[in-house]
């Protein structure tokens, strides 16, 4: 049996990444409107933390749920949204690099959803939290992401 | 960087408000030291004399689920009746209690337990009688030593035969403390 992180209590989870979250919608977002989005942040990773099945990968979780939150920030004030999460990493190449050239022409949710999926191996609720859609919608932006990339590689 | 401390508080009352928390804590300042406290939906479920949250917060998220958060303004209704009781301007507590997981004669002792009360004592032997065991004295030191909610579930108030007070899970000082407080003890 392989042993997988057990998710810790929510209090652990938000004392560990709220300092870097609020770090990401700044620079997203600026100072002031950073602060609403750090709550819309923390507020969707709660409605969201009861579907988890483990506590893997937590981080590229959270931030990739503030990114979505920036994105949304954006596009209410109508202005131009980079679609790929910015997801700072702690050593190394960020898994999603290997992805960036093949994906960064797919549409923006499917690419998400691939990336999210095969660059940081998170599970479909853990996707569907993070682009606050379905599991279902989360599943299908990913095989209809993979679909479309086999499509043009062949 | 490090989250302004409004910011921090304001999301911390949001995620009290939003109903999504299975457990809301706080930590209590009383005079027989801090107390972490926690409440559910279903009422109080713990006051710990070790304040120190990650030794309760494995527990709490094993009885309540992981969604756990402290939030100070979830504790209000609690904080406000502990420093009346502890002010001798309440001698009885209007709190909810959250016993989940707890049934048979431990769920009898402590309705017992909460009908004893304030300024009087009753030993072992006579709460055990009382939840319907006269035998089950030392079973009814168990269930006062795994006491979830002691203060408001009053085990400071069962004392030894002879009126000895025996133990508590938070130490004999802060038993005699609360009884003498209650005027139980001179």
């Amino acid at each position: 049996m392989v042993a997988v992180a057990p998710i810790p209590p929510f209090e652990t989870f938000y004392a560990e990444h709220a300092p870097e979250v609020l770090g990401l919608l700044r620079r997203r977002l600026g100072s002031d409107r950073a602060e609403d989005a750090f709550q819309e942040t923390f507020l969707r990773a709660l409605r969201a933390y009861g579907r988890l099945r483990h506590g893997e990968r937590l981080r590229a979780w959270v931030l990739t749920i503030a990114a979505r939150v920036a994105i949304d920030a954006h596009r209410r004030a109508g202005e131009p949204t980079e679609e790929l999460p910015e997801i700072p990493h702690l050593d190394g190449r960020p898994p999603y690099e290997e992805l960036a050239f093949l994906t960064d022409t797919l549409p923006p949710k499917e690419r998400a959803a691939v990336v999210l999926r095969y660059g940081y191996d998170l599970d479909y609720d853990q996707i569907a939290a993070a682009l606050d859609s379905s599991q279902d919608a989360a599943r299908q932006a990913a095989s209809a992401g993979v679909r479309r990339l086999r499509r043009r590689v062949t | 960087m490090t989250v302004p401390a409004d910011l921090d508080s304001r999301f911390r009352d949001a995620a009290a408000r939003s109903g999504l928390l299975d457990a809301s804590y706080d930590v209590i300042e009383s005079e027989v030291g801090p107390l972490l406290a926690a409440v559910t939906d279903r009422g109080l479920a713990r006051i710990s004399f070790d304040p120190e949250p990650e030794h309760e917060l494995e527990a709490l998220a094993r009885l309540a689920g992981p969604r756990i958060l402290r939030s100070p303004r979830a504790l209000d209704e609690t904080r406000r009746e502990l420093d009346d009781y502890f002010a001798g301007k309440r001698t009885a507590f209007d709190l909810d209690l959250d016993l989940r997981g707890l049934e048979g004669f431990t769920l009898d002792v402590l309705r017992e337990l909460a009908k004893v009360p304030y300024g009087a004592t009753a030993t072992y032997g006579e709460l055990a009688a009382r939840a319907g065991n006269p035998r089950a004295a030392r079973a009814v030191g168990m269930v006062m030593n795994r006491n979830r909610i002691p203060i408001v579930l009053p085990c400071h108030r069962i004392v030894g035969s002879s009126g000895q007070l025996v133990g508590y899970g938070g130490g004999l000082e802060r038993k005699e403390h609360l009884l003498r407080l209650e005027g139980a003890l001179l």
